[in-house]
């Protein structure tokens, strides 16, 4: 076909473009997955029983907190990373900054303690289970975030679906935080960032494959 | 961006002088394959439109084009070199390469005939701008002319360049 009747081809169906459509797609994928997440988590784990003490505790929010705050910060680079020629700006860094702020607090929970009781503070007592279980949980939400990226324009794959897989980490660990019993920086600091980090190397691993366009 | 709210004409027009744009662009980059560059314009067009909910008003139209642009070229190469592997290398025949040069220098001794037709007060800021890739204000003080003139200049000047070619 000439290109001139390409043109007029595609100018013959041009319908508007709502704004925002970048943001408001990402909003139903992240509806959809945190959806899928806590109805998971309800049915092959359930909700701690003792939640309404939990949450007097200070940690249980604290424990919230790292996924959610990780969340936000792979919210923001997936809706850049989904737009040709928009930079990934501040948005990988401050992934460091919850992190890093679990680690110190981690640090000082481990430096405090007696020898003998720290390396049980690192395990806990589900650590086998809890990065398999928040990176299952995050199924739901990582569909959801490579159906949603595969209908935008992401330029860098590898990133993208890393991003992606994050966004769909946070949200299962989030869903993950209202079952799981731990509360030890030490070990939210090790098996939930591992937890979070799974679904990212799957996601980085899946991108250049599912994410053409 | 009238285009993208939806009104047809300035669609289309967008879409030629994004062609254009393309096409140049490409060409620079694809020297090696100068037949397959009208097809990944087309490709990359198409792209263009498919994807034009992700173009954010706020955001340079510019940097969203290439994106796009580079993206579909660099895919473009990959599969080439997927398929090429699989071929007998035969394919860049040195004939191929001889007629594109000779077509771009053609193409470059037309545009310099063409643009000496035009008075200098459209042909400084063409040539400065658009070939030299100053930017208008550095156009201006080197002619010595508005920047509002140099716009002027230049936008007139393309218009009749473009009534040249058209015959």
């Amino acid at each position: 076909m000439e290109t001139d009747k390409l043109i007029a081809m595609l100018a013959s169906n041009a319908e508007p473009v709502a704004p925002g459509a970048v943001r408001r797609r990402y909003g139903a994928a992240v509806a959809g997955g945190g959806f899928g997440a806590l109805l998971l988590m309800v049915v092959f784990y359930g909700v701690r029983p003792d939640l309404r003490q939990a949450a007097a505790d200070p940690m249980f929010w604290v424990k919230l907190a790292l996924p959610l705050a990780l969340f936000a910060a792979a919210l923001v680079a997936v809706t850049r990373l989904a737009r040709p020629g928009v930079r990934l700006g501040w948005s990988a860094e401050a992934l460091l900054v919850p992190v890093g702020a679990i680690w110190v607090l981690a640090a000082v929970a481990l430096v405090s303690a007696a020898p003998g009781a720290r390396l049980p503070l690192v395990l806990g007592s589900t650590w086998v289970s809890c990065p398999f279980n928040i990176a299952f949980l995050s199924v739901p939400a990582f569909a959801a975030a490579f159906w949603t990226m595969k209908g935008l324009a992401p330029t860098r794959p590898v990133l993208a679906g890393a991003f992606s897989g994050l966004l769909a980490g946070t949200v299962g660990a989030a869903a993950y935080s209202l079952h799981c019993p731990e509360m030890a920086p030490p070990f939210l600091g090790t098996w939930y960032v591992l937890g979070m980090a799974l679904p990212a190397v799957a996601g980085a691993a899946a991108g250049p494959r599912l994410l053409r366009w | 961006m009238r285009g993208l709210s939806g009104e047809a004409a300035a669609y289309a027009a967008f879409l030629m002088d994004l062609s254009a744009f393309l096409r140049a662009f490409l060409r620079g980059r694809l020297a090696r394959v100068p037949d397959e560059v009208e097809d990944l314009v087309q490709e990359t067009l198409l792209a263009v439109h498919n994807q034009r909910h992700t173009y954010d008003a706020a955001q340079p139209l510019t940097a969203w084009v290439h994106a796009i642009a580079r993206y579909k070229m660099i895919d473009f190469l990959r599969r080439r070199a997927g398929r090429e592997a699989m071929n007998d290398p035969l394919e860049d025949d040195s004939d191929l390469l001889g007629a594109s040069d000779e077509e771009a220098r053609e193409a470059k001794r037309d545009m310099a005939t063409l643009l000496a037709r035009l008075p200098d007060r459209h042909r400084l800021p063409i040539q400065l701008v658009k070939i030299e890739g100053l930017s208008v204000a550095e156009a201006a003080k080197h002619t010595g002319m508005s920047e509002s003139a140099v716009k002027v200049g230049i936008h007139r000047g393309l218009k009749a360049l473009a009534a040249y070619i058209r015959g």
